[in-house]
């Protein structure tokens, strides 16, 4: 009887749980639809400017032109590479700048006023100066990508290092153990954590990057799609750049979260 | 013949606004199978002492001698067991147990079957796969004996290893190590707060003074109770004799400690 009047109270919470689940999903569907709706309204009574605020029947009837002619996968593919090289150089480099400075107290000591002021910097600013450098093309745009997220995962991953407990240290060094053996097997695995979770900041910084680099100087892209959208006055096509960076950032936002938690259970930490 | 000598061992800590004279002219030898504890109040310089044998620290003056060679020139193991077991969380138990090989580039099917039959002596089965998350405290600290234990480590240095367990599982562990250490013939320095566990696992206590670190005082275990397990040298009449003496030489040193920190700090202001 009891156990029965127990069972019930757990069915109780779980459909109140179900429940709220719904109303959750119901109310975000409401507001997907209804803001579609209002904008495919509001641009085919003239409320707003359709020349510039496009609309929804517009866009999709773009996209799917776009699409299949294979122009749009060309720019989407561009970008998408970009993005994702961008985005693994700029954690690679971070974690091996923060390697050297953990290696060389002195090293980081010397760095910490630079450091402290690239971080301030904001990095796109760079833009210019980058393609100047290193010539307009794929090669200056996925740098951008990265140096948007170099520094700050630099700073993290360093922080990281010096947090780990000195204790697993003096265990490794009463075995005879060298620095490097010390960073190898005590320091690096115990801030894989604090590495990971840079991953997905890094993420959304590195579209940053790779969208104003394609703004500057890119020939393909989403990007650059927005950018000559808005010149021809194609709002169409500006928006339908826009749906697919949201969808896509999101998409890989998702992906790294995935490899997080995966990466967190084999890791275990 | 001494196994260790130490002549003479100051160390200073300095930091960006002021220093501690940690050690003070430490002297004392230790022979091959000896087991020493040092006693003191916390802050005396107990831990440094066993960092600077550990090799982990340099001492600032003096001499550090391991079988009559300098401690720098000579690549013996050292076996090193902290208050906390540190093992590794993301290795699993054998793992943990085998980093003094790995580190030592000593890694062998050898010092493997090894490691199995020690944790077999700790009471330890079927757990070599498991993580250290998944075992209790007591277990933990066995594991980091083995860790400590299988380089074959010509001293063990023990900074309280037992004091972050509960009682019952302290006295086990007493008894395991006591018994351990006694069949591999092992010399070792324990560094406890506990004047029993001195006492019962040890055939010398050195009592130290604080500010600056140096020793107070030292007292031969009786013969009797040095071949008894711990759990009994506790209910031996001259355990009681011992701890009384002890207890009255470390309140002794309290006391003073307590006057010279006023003017350790008075030293400070200076800097
Ligand atoms: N890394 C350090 N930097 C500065 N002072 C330290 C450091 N480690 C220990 N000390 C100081 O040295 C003294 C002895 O410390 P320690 O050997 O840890 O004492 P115990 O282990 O006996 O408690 C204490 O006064 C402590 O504050
Ligand atoms: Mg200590």
């Amino acid at each position: 009887m009891k156990q029965n009047s127990d069972n019930h109270l757990f069915q109780q919470y779980k459909n109140k749980q179900k429940r709220e689940k719904k109303i959750v999903i119901t109310w975000q569907l409401i507001i997907f639809i209804g803001f579609f709706s209002v904008w495919e309204l509001a641009s085919s009574l003239y409320w707003i400017d359709p020349l510039i605020f496009s609309s929804p029947s517009k866009i999709i009837g773009l996209m799917m032109d776009k699409f299949a002619d294979g122009s749009m996968l060309i720019h989407l593919q561009v970008t998408l590479f970009e993005t994702i090289l961008g985005f693994i150089i700029g954690t690679i480099a971070g974690i091996i700048i923060a390697t050297s400075l953990w290696a060389s107290i002195r090293f980081s000591r010397i760095m910490d006023p630079y450091l402290v002021i690239m971080n301030a910097m904001p990095k796109v600013a760079l833009g210019p100066i980058i393609i100047v450098a290193l010539g307009p093309g794929y090669f200056s745009i996925i740098i951008m990508g990265a140096i948007v997220s170099v520094i700050i995962t630099t700073l993290v991953v360093y922080s990281a290092f010096r947090e780990v407990d000195p204790n697993y240290e003096k265990v490794l060094k009463s075995f005879g153990a060298t620095r490097w053996q010390c960073f190898k097997e005590a320091v690096f695995p115990a801030t894989l954590p604090a590495m990971i979770s840079t991953l997905k900041v890094n993420v959304g910084l590195s579209w940053v990057g790779i969208i104003v680099g394609e703004f500057l100087v890119a020939k393909e892209g989403l990007g650059y799609l927005i950018i000559y959208g808005f010149q021809v006055f194609d709002f169409s096509l500006v928006m339908s750049s826009l749906l697919l960076i949201a969808i896509f950032a999101a998409i890989m936002y998702k992906i790294v979260e995935k490899i997080e938690s995966w990466l967190i259970k084999h890791t275990h930490e | 013949m001494s196994f260790l000598t130490l002549e003479n061992v100051s160390h200073h800590y300095f930091t960006k606004n002021s220093f501690t004279k940690a050690l003070s002219n430490i002297s004392f030898n230790l022979k091959e199978g000896e087991f020493i504890s040092i006693l003191g109040p916390s802050g005396c310089g107990k831990s440094t002492i066993l960092s600077i044998i550990a090799g982990i620290m340099k001492h600032t003056s003096g001499k550090v001698l391991l079988k009559q060679r300098p401690l720098e020139e000579s690549e013996l193991p050292i076996g090193y067991m902290l208050q906390q077991d540190y093992l590794f969380p993301w290795k699993t138990i054998i793992e943990n147990c085998l980093i003094g090989p790995k580190i030592r580039k000593d890694k062998s099917e050898y010092k493997m079957s090894q490691a199995k039959k020690l944790l077999k002596e700790v009471g330890l089965t079927d757990i070599e796969k498991e993580f250290p998350d998944s075992l209790s405290g007591g277990m933990r600290q066995r594991v980091a004996l083995v860790r400590t234990l299988i380089t074959n480590p010509e001293i063990l240095l023990l900074d309280e290893p037992f004091s972050a367990l509960d009682y019952l599982t302290k006295l086990k562990l007493e008894n395991l190590v006591s018994k351990l250490l006694k069949s591999y013939h092992k010399t070792a320095i324990l560094v406890t707060h506990d004047i029993g566990e001195a006492i019962s696992m040890s055939d010398r206590i050195l009592v130290m003074n604080a500010n600056p670190g140096n020793i107070a005082k030292t007292f031969e275990v009786p013969v009797e109770l040095r071949n008894e397990t711990p759990f009994f040298v506790r209910r031996h009449p001259k355990y009681q004799m011992l701890f009384d003496k002890v207890w009255d030489e470390l309140n002794k040193t309290e006391s003073t400690s307590l006057k010279s920190m006023g003017g350790a700090k008075n030293d400070e202001t200076k800097f």
